[in-house]
């Protein structure tokens, strides 16, 4: 991966030396275990693409991001130190619950989008893009939630339903190109929609088990 | 270049260091029953009794004197001495008073009423007992059983608990453990466990769901299996819906006759304990037979009931409809279509109900699993993953919290920070201010559940949060953090962001046991208590020195050149002493070596430490040469 390679290699540069906790020896500042006693390391505050070691870009390959999880937890899930020492039980816990942080936000391209505005540089966080004040958007969503309402059969609700997975389908892909063209801005509206049609399929599921 | 993230080579992981002859076994602590297992070398088997039974009803007698007898035997006495034998304790665990009055009338045992907070207690045989000593007499059998069978003291074990167990009662089951003696390696959701004992035996791959109706508890999980990972992707359930209730359905029927036949107003407690017992015989004999007649004889006399396979079915028509809502509901959360799922597991003595096993195959359009006895698949994957704890192991686990985590806030409403279904371990943190200046102090309040007002939720704990740096109103920034581990137990901790100070996170469980209590019933309960203790820390020092010449004797291989003939011996020397110290049984001399040889090699460290600066330098300074 050599787009990796070159975003990382400036922080490998500055990456400081710092002594292993369990040997003492010195150890590159981030690895995971301590090359000389294998000891588990406290996590390193690193961002979640650079933690799973992928490029930071909004393009995900799934199965390789499982591929990659699944490794990771492999050697770092407190399953492999359940009778190991509490400090070892205590970083691998750490370094468990920070891959599965990155996990969880670069799986959901949701998360993965509001997180990627984030790391650019534009402060959404915590709550992330969540631009209300587009007046189409606050327009429509009344139409929608008004036809949900009135939809008496499961095929109108499914109807509804595939419209909104559909437009998902474009809306990323929009959010992809806008990434792919450093519009950070335009990001964010089309994350904010996608936010809103997510939602609308959250009430779409909740007005299926009433119809039903 | 070095990736921020290396990870060992392949071969290269690190096994955990499997202590000689400390035996983990896999334990299902249920409702109705409990089974112990052992694996070892990817072999499970369950331990039987002399008879070839596997299954230790959940039940036990007490004595006056307070001794207890679990088991068969136990369930023997349950009509001739109704007031000292107890069943069915799991479903009170982590509950509390106000919990327990909308299972009034069902529960076959007496609640102590002068307290209103806290644990419930039971009054048995004279004696008021919490469900945690009671569910810790039950892991005591099982523990004995596991003994006697393996002829060596077993001391740690994977305990399973349902999926949609709450923090409560988990943490009222890891808290029957100790008292039992028992390290918890892992709580291990027991459809999870279920999977783990089908995926490794069948080497199932795709997406599967487990459904598990038990006792006392229904469970269905939502698994992806593939090359020895085991994720959970949804889980849903009832944590009081079991085949107890089915039991109930049929009692009541049998009563609803009794009465009509008799011409009784009323029927005694005595009476609905006999037709419990029959409703179960009943329910038993229908899994078979299409019909059959019970009699019921109480207060001396004789009651006739008849029921056929057709009536049973529209008895408990409406419990099993609820456990194919759950299914249908943690399909849509996990995303996934029906089409999807490539197998359906059964697990608990429930799943052998025709109507269940018709319904559940009609829902998932399949016949069901049921290769694996489902009243031992629990403990057998229990089993196998308390030996890859301890022997280590390449299967992935990875388990999902089953109910959010929330903050009462304004209003009494509830603010999700850990939302069900998110995998474990899991961290979340919250911010928040102050109201009012120079507030020092705010309280918190933790809910478990879905539910949008805090009080239809499940209390966990109130959490009061001091020392926090006096400021004006809305200065402060404190950042509480909730820490879920892979046992799916709750940890708060807080911090005041802007000056760094911790607040002190004062921890009051709403219906579990204090530590103070917990530290009373240790000593009354066990006479063992401070042996036990002392065996734990001797435990922990031995692994604790295990790390530490491990450690020493990396670095000697890596950088053994930094030294010289002197300071090499003398540092072999030191390593021979802890290890001496490790044979014994010493944990204070263990600990003083550990440190000697801390001591010993401290200026050894330096030398590693300046000699990997160096090094890091000059490659830096390559670095830039080349540019
Ligand atoms: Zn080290």
């Amino acid at each position: 991966m050599n787009t990796s390679e070159n975003i990382s290699s400036s922080e490998t540069e500055t990456a400081p030396v710092v002594p292993c906790w369990s040997c003492h020896g010195p150890l590159t500042a981030g690895l995971a275990f301590c090359p000389t006693c294998k000891a588990v390391q406290q996590p390193a505050s690193v961002d979640h693409f650079i933690r799973l070691g992928l490029e930071v870009n909004f393009d995900v390959d799934l199965s390789a991001l499982d591929k990659v999880y699944f490794e990771l937890q492999r050697a770092l899930h407190p399953d492999r130190f359940a009778t190991r020492t509490t400090k070892e039980k205590m970083y691998s816990q750490a370094q468990a619950t920070a891959i599965n942080d990155a996990y969880e936000t670069i799986k959901n391209p949701l998360k993965r989008a509001d997180y990627l505005i984030h790391i650019k540089g534009v402060n959404v966080m915590p709550d992330g893009c969540n631009l209300v004040n587009d007046p189409t958007i606050l327009m429509e969503a009344m139409e929608v939630r008004e036809k949900l309402a009135s939809a008496e059969t499961i095929s109108m609700v499914d109807a509804i339903a595939n419209d909104a997975r559909a437009e998902i389908k474009d809306v990323i892909a929009g959010i992809s190109l806008a990434f792919k063209g450093d519009d950070i801005e335009g990001a964010c509206q089309l994350t904010t929609r996608l936010k809103y049609l997510t939602k609308l399929l959250g009430e779409v599921r909740q007005r299926r088990t009433q119809v039903s | 270049m070095v990736t921020l993230l290396q990870i060992h080579e392949p071969g290269e992981t690190p096994e955990p260091h499997a202590t000689k002859s400390e035996l983990a076994v896999g334990i299902d602590l249920g409702t109705t029953n409990s089974v112990v297992a052992i694996s070892s070398e990817g072999k499970p088997e369950v331990i039987r009794d002399n008879d070839g039974s596997a299954l230790v009803p959940s039940i036990v007698a007490y004595a006056p004197d307070g001794s207890a007898i679990v088991g068969t035997l136990a369930k023997g006495l349950l009509l001739s001495r109704p007031e000292a034998v107890v069943s069915s304790i799991k479903r009170l665990m982590g509950r509390g008073v106000a919990d327990i009055k909308s299972l009034a009338g069902q529960l076959p045992y007496e609640i102590e009423s002068t307290n209103s907070e806290g644990m419930v207690r039971l009054k048995v045989s004279g004696q008021s007992l919490t469900p945690v000593e009671i569910s810790a007499d039950i892991l005591r059998a099982l523990k004995e059983r596991a003994n006697e069978r393996l002829g060596e003291t077993v001391s740690k074990a994977v305990i399973t608990v349902p999926a949609y167990f709450d923090d409560a009662q988990r943490v009222a089951t890891k808290d029957a453990a100790r008292l039992a003696g028992i390290d918890v390696l892992r709580l291990v959701a027991e459809p999870t466990a279920a999977a783990l004992a089908y995926g490794l035996d069948a080497g199932a791959e795709g997406l599967y769901a487990v459904f598990d109706l038990g006792g006392g508890t229904f469970d269905v999980s939502l698994l992806r299996m593939e090359k020895g990972v085991f994720q959970v992707l949804a889980t849903g359930g009832d944590a009081a819906l079991g085949g107890d209730d089915f039991d109930h359905a049929i009692a009541e029927y049998f009563l609803g006759q009794r009465t009509g036949e008799l011409h009784e107003k009323s029927f005694s407690a005595d009476e609905a304990k006999v037709a419990l017992m029959t409703a179960r015989l009943a329910k038993e004999c229908l899994t078979t037979d299409e019909s059959g007649e019970w009699v019921i004889e109480a207060r001396g006399e004789t009651s006739r009931h008849s029921l056929g396979r057709d009536e049973l079915d529209l008895l408990i028509k409406p419990l099993v409809d609820k456990t194919i809502k759950i299914c249908s509901n943690v399909l849509d959360d996990g995303g996934v279509g029906i089409d999807e799922i490539k197998g359906v597991v059964l697990v608990g003595g429930s799943t052998r109900v025709p109507l269940v096993r018709k319904r559940v195959g009609e829902f998932f359009g399949r016949e069901p699993l049921a290769n694996i006895d489902p009243d031992e698949v629990v403990a057998i994957g229990a089993a196998l993953q308390a030996e890859a704890l301890t022997q280590g192991s390449d299967t992935l686990l990875l388990d999902v919290i089953p109910l959010s985590l929330g903050l009462e806030t304004m209003g009494g409403l509830v603010e999700k920070v850990v939302h069900r279904n998110t995998t474990i371990p899991v961290a979340k943190a919250q911010e928040f201010t102050t109201f009012q200046d120079g507030q020092t102090a705010m309280s918190i309040h933790v809910v478990q559940g879905e539910r949008e007002m805090a009080e239809q939720n499940r209390s966990l704990a109130r959490f009061n949060l001091s020392g926090i740096p006096p400021m004006t109103a809305g200065a402060a920034r404190i950042r509480v953090t909730f820490q879920v581990d892979a046992d799916g137990l709750l940890t708060v901790s807080a911090t005041e962001d802007s000056t760094g100070i911790n607040a002190q996170v004062e921890v009051k469980p709403s219906y579990g046991l204090s530590d103070e209590e917990m530290a009373t019933m240790l000593r009354a309960s066990m006479e063992h208590a401070q042996d036990d203790m002392e065996l734990r820390l001797l435990t922990e020092a031995r692994v604790e020195a295990e790390r530490a010449m491990k450690a020493v004797e990396s670095a000697l291989k890596a950088d053994c050149s930094l030294l010289d003939d002197g300071e090499r011996d003398a540092i072999g020397r030191q390593i021979d002493v802890v290890m001496a110290a490790v044979r014994g049984n010493d944990r204070d001399l263990i600990n003083a070596e550990v440190e000697n040889l801390d001591s010993v090699t401290r200026p050894f460290a330096e030398k590693r430490m300046d000699k990997g600066i160096r090094s890091a330098l000059k490659g830096v300074e390559v670095k830039k040469l080349d540019t």
